[in-house]
């Protein structure tokens, strides 16, 4: 260090206070939580909590807060707080929501109320059946189906950045949800398909590599299929990955229609 | 896993959320669209039925009943033509132009436009045509 030397300047930490300073900001909010426990309740029932919190707080941490110091018995779903496994969906002061993704901070100082997914099953307070989901998921064979067998000798299958683009955007799917509890018509009629899935199917039918358009089209033709959607357009409002799924559902009507009125000159996809 | 899943309501469910309501109200002015349709059909078998007929029609839509209709409708086609149009991108596949996909804004824009210009070319026609 030459003579010349300066004292150097007291960091500053850019990202935040010190944690004394994030300690004295610690505020508390109310969190209304509906409840339902199939045992004891014969209908969901509202209960408050009072949860201490900081500005970086996600309302999952404030409900895991609640679970691990206030109230063992709340039961809610989550596992990578990051917005990847899709776990976590809630309804937000009624709007659906990755809780890991949402911040109790944004709610400060009204508090908030938060409630199991709508438009599906209340198994246990935060929790949903998703049963019929998971069902349907494994029906429009979310999977490349190859156009013909091809050997390792033949390589890798080439796809232009357009081809790519086709599709992209529904990849990012990560079955959390959400886009079901933002569709009244799959609340209506839980027979729908909805938005996530015929998202996902399409997904694959809009991919260069895939062939197996023929053995889901029937699903898309279904009054289940595409036919259900009203366009509401809240799903693609909802998502939390930037999928499309409203845009997937109404470009699939079309082609739908034009199955159903080629069906003599171009048979395909087994419209009737 | 519960052996009794609970199962909420659907009961007035558009009213859970704004965006529900502007939905609906997408939809209900498509009901104004319809009534209007029938207007104009009216219009078009008074024309069968003749001169008077016609005339008769025409007296009937000068009056204030029918004029404050017709801003009633005016209105909620001002309103259905916006909503509609701004949900038509979602409607739309993809349009690659020089290997750029068309942003929703410009599909919405193009489709008021072609309304704007469609009702302009119906106005300067009745124009012309007294």
């Amino acid at each position: 260090m030459g003579p010349r030397a300066r004292k150097p300047k007291r960091m500053k930490r850019p990202w935040g206070p010190p944690m004394a300073d994030a300690a004295a900001k610690m505020r508390t909010i109310e969190i209304e939580v509906l409840r339902y426990r199939p045992a004891e309740d014969s209908e969901p029932v509202l209960q408050t909590y009072t949860v201490p919190f900081t500005d970086d707080m996600s309302v999952l941490q404030g409900v895991q807060y609640i679970k691990d110091y206030l109230d063992g018995t709340l039961s809610f779903r989550w596992s990578c707080r990051m917005a990847i496994c899709g776990s976590c969906g809630m309804m937000i002061d009624a709007r659906p929501k990755l809780s890991c993704q949402t911040f109790l901070r944004d709610y400060y100082p009204r508090g908030l109320r938060i409630e199991a997914l709508t438009h599906f099953p209340i198994e246990r307070d935060l929790m949903v059946s998703v049963d019929g989901f998971v069902k349907k998921l494994e029906s429009i064979k979310p999977y490349l189906i190859a156009k013909e067998p091809r050997s390792l000798a033949q390589g890798e299958y080439l796809q232009t950045p357009l081809e790519l683009s086709r599709y992209e955007q529904y990849s990012s799917c990560i079955n959390c949800m959400l886009c079901y509890s933002a569709c009244p018509q799959y609340g209506l009629d839980p027979d729908f398909m909805g938005p996530g899935l015929l998202a996902l199917l399409h997904r694959y039918n809009a991919d260069s590599r895939d062939g197996g358009r023929e053995e889901r089209m029937p699903m898309v033709h279904a009054e289940e299929g595409v036919w259900s959607c009203t366009a509401v357009g809240y799903c693609s409002e909802v998502c939390p990955k930037g999928v499309d799924p409203a845009n997937a559902v109404n470009q699939n009507k079309t082609q739908s229609a034009l199955d159903y009125f080629l069906r003599f000159v171009l048979p395909r996809g087994q419209a009737k | 896993m519960s052996s009794r899943p609970y199962v909420r309501s659907m009961r007035k469910w558009w009213m859970t959320d704004p965006f529900f309501i502007v939905y609906m109200a997408r939809e209900a002015t498509a009901v104004f669209v319809a009534a209007y349709a029938l207007v104009l059909l009216v219009g078009l078998v008074r024309l069968a039925q003749g001169a008077t007929a016609w005339a008769g029609w025409l007296q009937g839509l000068k009056s204030p009943v029918s004029i404050a209709f017709h801003t009633l409708v005016l209105a909620a086609f001002v309103y259905h033509t916006w909503s509609w149009f701004r949900i038509m991108p979602k409607t739309m596949p993809p349009i690659f132009i020089a290997g750029r996909r068309l942003p929703p804004g410009a599909m919405t824009g193009a489709g008021l436009a072609a309304a704007l210009a469609a009702s302009a070319a119906v106005v300067l026609f009745a124009g012309v045509a007294r």
